[in-house]
C-alpha cells in the first residue's frame, strides 16, 4: 500500500508535458512555409529546363539562396513531422512503425542537406 | 491498435461507412498531396545537385525534368504543392478556431481545390511554360 496522495501518484504522468509545445511547433513551420513556399516556387518554376549559365546565375543570388535553403530547412523539418504522422495513422506494428520513422528521419536529413549542399556549392563556386 | 477492442468494445462508424463530404474529401487530398510531394522534392534535389555537376550530366536531368513524363510529374508536383499551401491555411485557420461552419468550411474546400488549379495556372503562365 502507498501512503502517497492521489495527487502525487499521477503528478508528472499523463501526455500534457510536450504536446502543446510540439503541436505549437508544427504550426509555425506551416506559418513559416506560407511565404518560404511562395518563394520557393517563384525562383525554382521558371529554371527548370532553362540552360546552365541562366540557373547558376540565378541562384548566385544570395537573397534566393538564402531563401531556399530556409525554405528546404524548414520545409525538411514539416516533411519529417507529416510523414511520421502518416506512419503512425496507418501503420499498425510496432516494431514497422519504429523502422520506418528512423528510415523516415534518415531519409529527411539526407536529402535535406543534400539541397542545402548543392545550393551552398551553386552560391559559392557556380 | 488494430485488435484494441478484441471484438467487445463498440467502435465508432468506420470511414468507409460515411459519405465523401467536402471536408473529408478536400482534407485527406491534403495528407496525399504531401506525401507525394515527397517525389518532387527528390526529383528536384536531384536536379540541384545535377547543376552542380553541369555538363552532359546536368543536360540529361534538366532534358527529363523537361520531357513530356519529367514535366507531367513537375506540373502534377506543382499543382500538389499549390493545394497543399492552401489547404494547409485552411487548416491552419480551423487550428485557430474558425470556419468549423459548415457552409465555411465547404467554400473553403471548393476554394481550395479552384484555387490550387488557377494557383498552378498562374505559375505556369508566368514561368513561360506555354511560350
Amino acid at each position: 500500500m502507498s501512503f502517497k496522495t492521489a495527487k502525487g501518484r499521477v503528478i508528472g504522468l499523463g501526455s500534457a508535458k510536450e504536446g502543446a509545445h510540439h503541436w505549437f511547433g508544427e504550426r509555425l513551420k506551416a506559418v513559416a512555409l506560407i511565404p518560404l513556399t511562395i518563394a520557393f516556387i517563384a525562383i525554382i518554376a521558371p529554371l527548370i529546363g532553362a540552360d546552365h549559365t541562366t540557373v547558376t546565375t540565378a541562384l548566385q543570388s544570395p537573397l534566393k539562396a538564402i531563401a531556399l535553403i530556409l525554405f528546404f530547412v524548414v520545409t525538411f523539418k514539416h516533411l519529417e513531422e507529416g510523414l511520421q504522422v502518416v506512419i503512425e495513422d496507418y501503420v499498425h506494428s510496432k516494431g514497422r512503425v519504429l523502422v520506418l520513422i528512423v528510415l523516415n528521419k534518415l531519409f529527411c536529413w539526407a536529402f535535406g542537406l543534400a539541397a542545402i549542399f548543392a545550393i551552398a556549392k551553386i552560391a559559392f563556386a557556380g | 491498435m488494430a485488435n484494441a477492442n478484441g471484438g467487445k468494445r463498440p467502435l465508432s462508424p468506420h470511414l468507409t461507412i460515411y459519405r465523401p463530404q467536402m471536408s473529408s474529401v478536400s482534407s485527406i487530398i491534403n495528407r496525399i498531396t504531401g506525401v507525394a510531394l515527397t517525389l518532387g522534392f527528390v526529383l528536384i534535389i536531384w536536379w540541384l545537385l545535377a547543376v552542380t555537376t553541369g555538363g552532359h550530366y546536368f543536360d540529361d536531368v534538366n532534358g527529363f525534368l523537361s520531357s513530356w513524363l519529367g514535366g507531367l510529374i513537375m506540373i502534377g508536383s506543382l499543382w500538389a504543392l499549390c493545394y497543399h499551401l492552401l489547404g494547409g491555411i485552411r487548416h491552419l485557420i480551423w487550428d485557430m478556431g474558425y470556419g468549423f461552419d459548415l457552409k465555411v468550411a465547404d467554400r473553403m474546400g471548393w476554394a481550395v481545390i479552384i484555387g490550387s488549379f488557377i494557383l498552378t495556372l498562374i505559375v505556369l503562365l508566368s514561368a513561360g511554360v506555354f511560350s
